[in-house]
């Protein structure tokens, strides 16, 4: 089994406020892990903090084995919560930026903005500005920039978030293909019926890792019939 | 009257928890009323002037003792070419006064305290005077003296608005964040920052200037080229500025708020007023900001005609306040990628 990003005891603070406390996570090829918490948990910190985009206090981040470096955001596809796009510029406009920014030739680009527009279902409106896009358009769009370079790593912050179930629905399947294709995903969410379609789910409160593991395991663990009630469990701990 | 408190009251609990704007509310007036009280209220902006002559003969005398500088052919003339002084009268027949010219409103003081003091004297008579411009002539008007610094002001105010909201953006949308998860080097945003907007400043810079100087008949004595090269040159430290200081901001408004900060100030230490007068901190000051370097260079250029090698100093400078304000950015934007 290879690791392709872990965290080792990662404590951070913001003020007065510890964000993150003791948290360990590794993320084995090919999975699609689950970071599950209420909002404040600190799921964001912790994504940003293994991106490299935030520095932890104490802790050591490794992604493919190495500590971060710009080189590796090469094989690394992110997604914010917000959409990060431009929008004054068409979506196809967009991807091209982003494309090339990712070192893409001109000819590959064109061939991976066909082939992403396609999987998010935006193929029609590639030349549309973003401005005109919907909310779930926008997401999709910014999910296909995450996509365009092929990446074997995902970081993704609430991908689904104010997506309709259908779209969700949809999403969640490109997750699966991605991973039957060999990449490895992070996915954070709060929406809980969105961890049955992960391999491995952590759950993140108050800054520390309260469980982790397949599912049904947990289920069987904590002798409990939904994800919820861990949580809950935890909290009367 | 319940609505209109409640919102007076939503309004006051706002500006409370915005202390920047608060404090910008009281601190920028007083900030420019300073720097309005410190330019205006120096010294009434006296002349400086000199005579040649004999120092037996009574006129020279009469001039000196309203403090007209005596001195030599060769030296008041170097002084004058260094704008030491503003104007000299030389005692021979017929009387000539030589002004350094670039300044119009300098020019007509000069010349009035010239004739007032002659006017005492008397005992020549009305006698006409011969006059000659270092720099200029008779005809040039204020808007001459003034366009060149304005030119600069205007660009670098447009360029500076516009360098520092899109970058702004960049970091409010997420798009900073999504390009600093991808291999992009930092230095690389900014470099492809200043192309970009470089293009559009160049574009600007020769609109402007063509404009000015076609349409508008500005006065202009020395090459067309070196004015657009000045002031791209300016609109590059704007551009930097800008960026630099969006990381400052929060959102758009508090990018306007620099604009009694970094932009009114400058005007004031630009070259519009005259800043022989200023107090040392005053004159220091100035010596600070971009606008000073560019208006320098560009009334070297424009009015006076001046050598490459009279201002390639301003532009060096110029530069200078770019590479600075690049590497502060890039010491700003690390923070913002860790790896």
């Amino acid at each position: 089994m290879v690791i392709q990003l872990s965290g080792h005891h990662l404590y951070k603070k913001f003020k007065q406020q510890t964000i993150l406390n003791d948290v360990n996570i590794s993320l084995a090829s090919g999975e699609i892990y689950g970071l599950l918490g209420p909002s404040g948990s600190g799921k964001t910190t912790l994504v940003k903090i293994l991106l490299g985009l935030e520095k932890c206090d104490q802790g050591k981040v490794e992604l493919f084995n190495q500590k971060p470096s710009i080189s590796s955001f090469h094989h690394l596809g992110y997604m914010a919560q917000s959409d990060a796009l431009y929008e004054e510029l068409t979506a196809y406009e967009n991807l091209d930026f982003f494309g090339s920014i990712q070192g893409l030739r001109k000819k590959e680009r064109k061939q991976r903005i066909e082939e992403v527009a396609e999987i998010v279902h935006l193929k029609d409106h590639l030349s549309k500005k973003v401005l005109q896009y919907s909310g779930g358009m926008k997401r999709r769009l910014s999910l296909a920039c995450a996509l365009i370079h092929k990446p074997k790593l995902y970081l993704l912050d609430e991908p689904t978030v104010g997506l309709d179930p259908l779209l969700r629905q949809s999403i969640w399947d490109l997750f699966q293909k991605l991973k039957d294709d060999g990449a490895t995903l992070i996915v954070t969410t709060h929406v809980m019926d969105e961890v049955n379609r992960c391999d491995r789910v952590g759950l993140l409160k108050d800054g520390r890792i309260l469980a982790t593991g397949s599912p049904i395991d947990l289920l069987k663990t904590y002798q409990v019939n939904s994800i919820e009630e861990i949580f809950l469990k935890g909290e009367s701990d | 009257m319940q609505n209109v408190l409640a919102l007076m009251n939503r309004i006051s609990r706002q500006f409370i928890r915005d202390k920047r704007t608060l404090a910008l509310l009281i601190a920028a007036p007083i900030l420019i009323l300073t720097l309005v009280w410190v330019v205006f209220a120096a010294k009434t902006d006296e002349p400086k002037l000199a005579v040649v002559g004999d120092s037996k003969m009574g006129m020279v005398k009469q001039f000196t003792q309203h403090d007209f500088l005596h001195l030599l052919l060769k030296q008041a003339q170097s002084k004058l070419k260094k704008q030491e002084i503003d104007a000299y009268i030389e005692i021979k027949q017929p009387l000539s006064v030589h002004l350094e010219g670039s300044d119009p409103s300098t020019n007509q003081k000069a010349l009035k305290k010239i004739q007032d003091t002659l006017g005492q004297t008397q005992n020549q008579g009305q006698q006409a005077l011969s006059i000659h411009y270092l720099y200029g002539n008779k005809d040039m008007k204020m808007f001459d003296s003034f366009g060149p610094v304005l030119l600069g002001l205007f660009v670098f105010f447009f360029i500076f608005l516009l360098s520092g909201v899109s970058f702004l953006r960049e970091r409010t949308t997420g798009t900073l964040e999504r390009l600093m998860a991808s291999p992009i080097k930092n230095v690389e945003i900014i470099l492809g920052y200043l192309s970009g907007f470089g293009l559009f400043a160049m574009i600007q810079s020769i609109i402007l200037t063509c404009y000015s100087i076609y349409v508008l008949q500005m006065h202009i004595e020395g090459s067309i080229f070196y004015v657009l090269l000045t002031i791209f040159i300016l609109s590059l430290s704007a551009l930097t500025l800008g960026m630099l200081l969006s990381t400052f901001a929060r959102n758009e408004l508090q990018i306007v708020q620099f604009i009694p900060i970094v932009i009114v100030p400058q005007i004031f230490f630009s070259g519009l007023f005259k800043l022989d007068n200023l107090p040392l901190w005053g004159q220091i000051i100035g010596q600070f900001t971009p606008l000073y370097y560019a208006s320098d260079a560009l009334k070297d250029i424009m009015i006076r005609g001046a050598r490459f090698s009279d201002w390639w100093g301003d532009l060096a400078l110029l530069l200078g306040f770019s590479l600075l304000f690049i590497i502060l950015h890039m010491v700003t934007l690390k923070s913002y990628r860790k790896a």
